[in-house]
């Protein structure tokens, strides 16, 4: 019996023009030699990386700082989120102390409430914060991942503690009778066996992140201390028509590292997220 | 021993403490500069939980627990906490102090001139190079004497420790303060203008940028009868419920009030103040359609992309999900504002495909339209990447059993396929929908709310609760604290439900799995 696919194909092609208009008109945005929104079209009609040379010498627009700073702010606070996380989860399913059966139902309460809804009380906070210690305030990139940090416990710290039970308890025990101390065992024996997964836990918070623009774009007010999304939303919200071309030059730089290793994880990805949905 | 404790002690931890203790060494004096004992008892508590955990021996659970729980409890609970309390307050423009400040400032912005007084040159300093931060005067007297002045009162300041401007004598660099530029204290705007420094002879004012001079209040405060008197024209205002209000039941108020309680006046607005009861209904509406349409539009097109992707003998498909994968791909915030800038009326790549010329964002129901589609495009690929896998995972003999009895496809896929599909997406699709109930990212990014109706700059018509919360405290129309915590606090209660019913859900499939 023969089936007929060529219906599927149909379908399928469709769904790919829908998903790739967007990032189809974004590079040829970037790569148009004239620079301006109302001059692009889905089809590039000339390259040129004149965008890209305008947006690094735009003062107005310090966009290498952006990116510094974008680094900066979501890799320590991705870095930490993923520690944090991790070192809780070591002690929740490694170690027995009281409160830890209330303290895994806490985290699992405290997380339903993300702390961006309490924005106002945060703003409000961290005036205080910066009249006391300036270098933790608003409008400095301390004050930011601190906030960021406030949530590494709770979003993380269950799904790692899941992680870490499919670990061989017995790899620590043999440890710690060779005379390894509990951090030794840590950082020398956990650490390194739930690395894959602390890596997916710090890319899906770097990339969460680095989308970030609720408390980002409340906390950053000065020019030069803002992340790429507040940086580049107000470039396109400013002077929409003739900057096009430098926003899309700037997007196409901070998305493309992301898109590429999306890819290159691409199957980790799928099994990771399907994974997860079969177990609920 | 103790000496046998100190040489288990490993050099990291040390370290730890060593930072611990520097933190606590600068910030409890300048708690205490400020008079702020709550925030002293916070410091030591926290140097002593950090301290202890980390030289005792015995705490090594802790050690792995309390960094994460301190930050947990600073910055997501305490806010929490915060919002609920000012969620009961008129806290917000006109409302930002506490009685004592408001009189002081009150006064404060009363201060004039009296001719022939002494003038001062003028400079602007605070301790951090943040100039949002509290600041100080500098003043050069005539004799070319510097002082400092703060709200307390004048203290007077060496010469070695000061560089002058040699003709002026205005104060250019001082050790241990931050001098600020004209533009910095221009931008303090308000908060200079009603910045006095109290003297024997009267208050220290600016006047523009650089000049102070010693002046005298012409409101006086009554602190026993609590009435505040303007003595140029002969007006006395009394305190009611925050605001200085004119005795002589002339409606008159002081522009400054102070932060009181309010009870439940916030929430008793929402439901009985028409200019907040009808749009707040209304973003309510639209958040729970918002939320609920894009996971079902999401989950719709991703599911029905998985099935036709299933077919062992299609050829392409590893080319189709890897292509497909990119909007996931792509940070959001990028493609959101590529999209933005598809449906301009006048330049956007929309309109010069279909050669129309519509306002896809301008219009309450194309702009919801607009958003939902971008949020379809932004979701999609993701429950189709979810859903493979789960079409992946249903039991192929199922299948064939089923055929074998001579069920149809379409019945196969609807008895067998199906059920298996859901029950694994089902907490997925709860934690999606509780995730676009907050998703301000593409509400401000494609519409910042808009349209708005005419008459309401807070409450566009794509504005989504937490986009509302956001333009109540930060929007044009003035900071609104009180009424923006308590709608974050009914946002605390909705989330909370929609949690609650995620539990319940997968424990109900737990349940099901358990058979």
């Amino acid at each position: 019996m023969k089936e007929r696919l060529w219906w599927r194909h149909l379908i399928g092609l469709a769904a790919l023009v829908f998903a790739l208009v967007p990032i189809l008109f974004l590079v040829s945005a970037a790569l148009n030699p004239t620079g301006t929104l109302s001059t692009t079209s889905l089809i590039p009609k000339g390259a040129s990386l004149h965008n890209f040379t305008k947006l690094f010498q735009d003062e107005n627009s310090p966009y290498v700082r952006w990116y510094a700073n974008t680094l900066v702010i979501c890799g320590s606070s991705a870095l930490f989120n993923a520690l944090i996380g991790v070192s809780g989860a070591y002690a929740f399913a490694r170690l027995r102390f009281r409160g830890r059966r209330a303290g895994l139902t806490g985290i699992l309460l405290v997380q339903m409430f993300p702390n961006f809804i309490s924005l106002a009380a945060l703003y409000l906070t961290f005036i205080n914060i910066g009249d006391v210690v300036p270098a933790a305030g608003l409008n400095t990139s301390l004050g930011l991942v601190l906030v960021y940090l406030g949530g590494a416990m709770g979003v993380n710290t269950w799904l790692l503690k899941g992680y870490l039970d499919t670990i061989p308890k017995e790899l620590d025990e043999s440890a710690r009778i060779d005379g390894a101390s509990e951090a030794q065992v840590f950082f020398r024996i956990t650490l390194p066996l739930a690395t894959p997964m602390l890596v997916v836990v710090g890319l899906f918070s770097f990339v969460s992140l680095l989308n970030e623009i609720l408390l980002a774009g409340v906390f950053l007010t000065d020019t030069s201390h803002k992340t790429l999304a507040v940086g580049l939303f107000g470039m396109v919200s400013g002077n929409h028509n003739t900057d096009y071309g430098e926003f899309a030059a700037g997007s196409l730089l901070a998305g493309l590292p992301v898109v590429l290793i999306y890819l290159y994880l691409q199957k980790f990805l799928v099994k990771g997220l399907t994974a997860g949905a079969v177990k609920g | 021993m103790p000496s046998e404790r100190l040489a288990r002690l490993s050099w990291p931890r040390v370290v730890f403490v060593g930072l611990v203790a520097a933190f606590a060494v600068v910030t409890i004096p300048a708690l205490v500069d400020r008079h702020s004992w709550t925030g002293v008892a916070i410091a030591v508590a926290v140097t002593a939980i950090l301290a202890y955990v980390y030289l005792s021996p015995r705490r090594i659970a802790a050690r792995f627990l309390v960094p994460g729980t301190l930050l947990l409890l600073a910055f997501q609970v305490f806010p929490v906490a915060y919002t609920i309390n000012t969620a009961f307050t008129d806290y917000g423009d006109g409302h930002r102090l506490s009685r004592s400040e408001a009189v002081a400032q009150i006064q404060a912005d009363s201060v004039v001139e009296q001719p022939g007084a002494k003038r001062y040159e003028l400079s602007v300093a605070t301790k951090g190079a943040d100039a949002s931060g509290s600041f100080v005067f500098f003043l050069t007297d005539a004799d070319g004497k510097v002082q400092r002045g703060d709200t307390a009162g004048l203290t007077p300041v060496p010469d070695a420790e000061v560089t002058k401007d040699p003709i002026t004598g205005k104060v250019i660099t001082v050790q241990g303060w931050h001098v600020l530029t004209g533009i910095q204290v221009n931008g303090l705007g308000e908060r200079l203008k009603s910045f006095a420094v109290p003297t024997k002879d009267g208050f220290i004012k600016s006047v523009g940028l650089s000049q102070a001079y010693v002046g005298q209040f012409t409101m006086k405060y009554d602190a026993a009868a609590h009435t505040m008197t303007d003595t140029q024209t002969g007006t006395v205002y009394k305190e009611s419920d925050g605001d200085f209000k004119a005795a002589d039941g002339s409606g008159k108020t002081l522009p400054i009030g102070w932060k009181v309680g309010v009870g439940l006046k916030n929430f008793g607005a929402v439901v009985t103040d028409g200019a907040i009861r009808g749009p707040f209904f209304r973003v309510l509406a639209w958040t729970l359609a918002f939320a609920f349409l894009s996971v079902a539009t999401t989950f719709g097109l991703g599911l029905l992309l998985a099935v036709v992707m299933d077919h062992p003998k299609l050829r392409g498909r590893r080319i189709y999900s890897s292509l497909l994968l990119l909007p996931y791909a792509l940070p959001a915030f990028i493609s959101t504002l590529v999209w933005q800038s598809m449906y301009n009326k006048d330049f956007g790549l929309l309109n010069k495909l279909f050669g129309t010329h519509v306002d896809w964002l301008g219009g309450a129901w194309a702009a919801r339209g607009s958003v939902l589609l971008t949020n379809l495009w932004l979701g999609f690929p993701y429950m189709f990447l979810v859903c493979s896998g789960l079409l992946q995972a249903v039991p192929q003999e199922l299948k064939e059993v089923a055929r074998v009895d001579g069920a149809s496809p379409l019945r196969v896929f609807r008895s067998v396929t199906m059920p298996t599909v859901l029950i694994g997406v089902m907490p997925l699709l709860i934690a999606s929908f509780g995730y676009n109930f907050n998703n301000f990212n593409v509400i401000q990014l494609l519409t910042k709310g808009g349209p708005y109706p005419s008459g309401s700059a807070t409450a566009g018509q794509t504005d989504i609760l937490i986009s509302y919360t956001y333009r109540l405290a930060f929007g044009a129309q003035g900071a609104q604290y009180g009424l923006s915590s308590a709608i974050s606090f009914l946002i605390f209660i909705l989330v909370g439900l929609i949690s609650y019913t995620g539990f319940r859900q997968t424990r109900a499939l737990e349940e099901v799995y358990a058979r």
